[in-house]
């Protein structure tokens, strides 16, 4: 890697790191206000009705979370249904297939934003924004909530209140947030306007319709809340949706910095700073460690063009945009995935081998530094298997912040961390000896094999990109990967709240010299272990068979 | 019930805010602020017709334009996506046989790899300055042009938008055939 690359990767991760601090302390303030009593709590509370004031246990957190995921996703999977009949819609989109409508709500419900559809090409504003974008607010809100309930519930207090969570989340942290970076990137130029394509004669005579529209709005909290769908199919490598360096810079940025706020607010809310920083030093590894691997693999030229006489002197740059830089691409897949966003500045179907197997790490551990909320709660399950396990090696009962962890807390544990796993190793089984997954495939080889695994990783990991090429649009694929994404949505948001539930009805111990501190080398090493022989190992057999096998067959 | 009554509320208001407060107050910023590119960076003729966007390729082919960078969908900015071939695909190979043949490159005067490698987007509207280099001789010669004038062309009109974060140097090429057909 030259200077060049290092500083950039610097500015980016560094710069973002240092802004995380003082965010994740305004989350904590505005997500757990003092005495349970911000200023905006009284109309939070009336917004919602009667259901607003009560304290929930964590059965009725978690039953409020599946009902209002169940409103949204009807809302959504209704306005897809009439677009044709509603509003601000110039370009006259009409109907949509029922199992690509499936698979869209279940997309941007689950935070996911998969695309099986390219934006410009079939859905209307109205159902680009007052759908999708509305979903890219009230989702990341959710995951929001989640870490805030378990870090009250670890803290010793009842886990809040659901309704009022998801506002304080949606108005006080998203909603500021993202008309600041809009701002940005309006200055940017990004476009924002509510006029259809326009046809332009270009300089041969030639007709070429030029898609646009309220572009700015979307892309801002598409990037802010780990989302990840992009208003034009191509996401954020199309010129329009990503004009320059700079906003490309300003975009990058916004993919991480609520991600890495919530690991200060949950230690903000715990009361545990310094154990804060134990996790945060942990993710911030994995993360550069990607990013080695991502950027260095890439500066290899494009192997099949190695024979003929042209001039390769940045490495590959199939897939790339030139105003982005050559580190852009690569460092961008590394962000989008360790973080749960999946919105795209290169095509990761035409990176090369190892560089495109960076992305599917950082899904396959999900945690570093994982979605809006979720990727603390994903973390959250390997922080207790680790302090179970260190527990058992040094004979003591484990205690995470002086709860007990026993063997039902482990189960659960371990059970989401290892349906991850299962979902996708299973589903890339399937679609690998089937003609569901084998002809939709646009590369051949152990290339199409990864397309397919990366397609699974996606929608286990709630990312939502993809190696491209794949035509997924059908319907096993549209129904498959929408059940898929569903259930891992849910399963590690709902069984770390029983987690604690469980938890916090023991007695809490004092810590005393005697037990594991959470705040040292020795923990954050565990941490990572566990990590790693949970997370990474269950994927190296399939690994071996996409990217690695594409890199041994031809990249030497 | 009262779950989903309450999901209904909430449902209202944050439609009424993060969909229409939020998106009136991005695009009322936009217009006011930016307005061009908030409506796509159009670029129109003295007629007052649209000819394009300059953040948009378009897919020159006649000898006496610059060409962009292969597209995908050739051109098409109403669906616009990458190849997606893997950079160790047999297709590629075809491809970058097809390209380094139209521009008669060879291996004392090889084809700078932007020229060949398709973009994310297939609307990539810059070429390296190196490829609008590489594309003088073939300009001068079908408009009758000195070389020199067409090399200065090229070098005012690059860039190098990233400054020491980026390593050489960029050239939109709708930009630059407007220049050139202006000089």
């Amino acid at each position: 890697m030259t200077l060049q690359a290092i500083l950039f990767v610097l500015i980016i991760i560094g710069g973002t790191a240092l802004l995380s601090w003082p965010l994740g302390r305004y989350m904590a303030g505005v997500m757990d206000p003092k005495g349970g009593k911000g200023t905006m709590t009284g109309l939070f509370q009336a917004i919602v009705g009667p259901l607003g004031r009560e304290e929930q246990g964590w059965k009725a957190y978690v039953f409020a979370i599946l009902a209002f995921n169940i409103v949204i996703f009807t809302v959504v999977y209704l306005i897809q249904t009439f677009q044709g009949a509603l509003p601000f819609n110039p370009d006259g989109m009409g109907a949509v297939n029922p199992d690509l409508m499936f698979n869209t709500a279940a997309s941007f419900t689950t935070n996911t934003n998969l695309q099986h559809y390219s934006g410009e090409a079939t859905y209307s504003y109205f159902t680009q924004l007052g759908g999708l974008m509305w979903l890219q607010f009230v989702t990341p809100a959710v995951g929001l909530a989640a870490p805030t309930a378990m870090a009250r519930a670890l803290s010793g207090r009842a886990l809040g209140n659901f309704w009022v969570d998801l506002q304080r989340a949606t108005f006080l942290v998203l909603l500021p947030l993202s008309l600041v970076f809009a701002a940005l990137l309006v200055i940017g130029g990004l476009p924002m306007t509510f006029e259809g394509s326009v046809v332009a004669t270009t300089l041969e005579g030639v007709q070429q319709t030029i898609a646009r529209g309220p572009v700015a709005a979307f892309v801002t909290i598409k990037q802010l809340g780990t989302n990840g769908g992009g208003f034009f199919g191509p996401n954020s490598t199309h010129p329009l949706e990503n004009v320059s360096f700079y906003t490309n810079m300003i975009q990058m940025v916004a993919i991480i910095i609520v991600p890495m706020a919530c690991v200060w607010m949950f230690a903000r809310i715990v009361g545990r700073i310094k154990h804060g920083f134990v996790i945060f030093a942990v993710m911030l590894c994995f993360v550069l460690i990607k990013t080695a691997g991502s950027v260095g693999f890439e500066t290899a030229p494009t192997q099949a063009f190695n024979d003929l006489p042209i001039a390769q002197d940045v490495g590959n740059l199939e897939g790339k945009e030139l105003r982005f830089g050559a580190t852009g691409g690569p460092l961008w897949a590394v962000l989008t995935t360790a973080t749960s966003n999946g919105s795209v500045g290169a095509m990761h179907d035409s990176l090369n081998p190892l560089a495109g197997m960076m992305p599917m790490v950082g899904m396959w551990l999900n945690e570093s530094f994982g979605g809006v909320g979720v990727g603390m709660i994903n973390m959250f399950l390997y922080i207790v298997v680790a302090v179970f396990v260190a527990g058992m090696m040094i004979g003591r009962t484990p205690e995470y912040l002086g709860w007990r962890i026993e063997a039902r807390e482990v189960k659960l544990a371990l059970f989401a961390l290892l349906a991850h796993g299962a979902f996708i190793l299973l589903g890339t089984a399937i679609f690998a000896a089937t003609p569901w997954g084998a002809e939709t495939l646009n590369n051949s080889g152990p290339h199409g094999f990864s397309e397919i695994l990366y397609e699974f990783t996606s929608a286990a990991a709630n990312n939502g990109s993809g190696f491209e090429g794949l035509g997924d649009n059908t319907v096993p694929w549209n129904i498959t990967t929408g059940l898929v994404m569903i259930f891992s949505r849910f399963i590690p948001i709902i069984l770390p709240l029983a987690i604690v539930g469980f938890m916090s009805q023991k007695r809490r111990a004092t810590e005393s010299s005697g037990t594991l501190s959470v705040e040292g080398g020795v923990f954050a090493t565990m941490l990572a272990v566990t990590v790693i022989v949970v997370g990474a190992l269950t994927f190296f057999p399939a690994a071996t068979l996409g990217p690695i096998a594409e890199h041994v067959m031809y990249m030497n | 019930m009262t779950s989903l009554l309450a999901s209904l509320r909430l449902t209202v208001a944050t439609m009424a805010i993060c969909v229409v407060g939020y998106s009136a107050a991005v695009w009322a910023f936009a217009q006011a602020v930016t307005p061009e590119t908030a409506n796509g960076s159009l670029i129109t003729n003295a007629e007052g017709q649209v000819i394009g966007s300059s953040q948009i390729a378009q897919g020159f082919s006649q000898p006496g334009y610059f060409w962009p960078r292969p597209s995908a969908v050739d051109y098409n900015a109403a669906g616009a996506a990458g190849s997606n071939k893997s950079p160790t695909s047999e297709d590629l190979k075809t491809r970058g046989a097809e390209i380094v043949e139209a521009y008669g490159a060879t291996a004392e005067n090889p084809l700078p790899a932007d020229l060949v490698a398709m973009s994310g987007a297939g609307l990539d509207p810059h070429i390296s300055e190196a490829g609008a280099l590489y594309q003088v001789a073939r300009v001068a010669e079908a408009r009758g042009l000195q070389p020199a004038i067409l090399e200065n062309l090229v070098r005012s009109h690059s860039e190098a938008p990233g400054g020491f974060l980026m390593s050489g140097k960029i050239v939109n090429v709708l930009e630059l055939n407007l220049a050139l057909d202006a000089l």
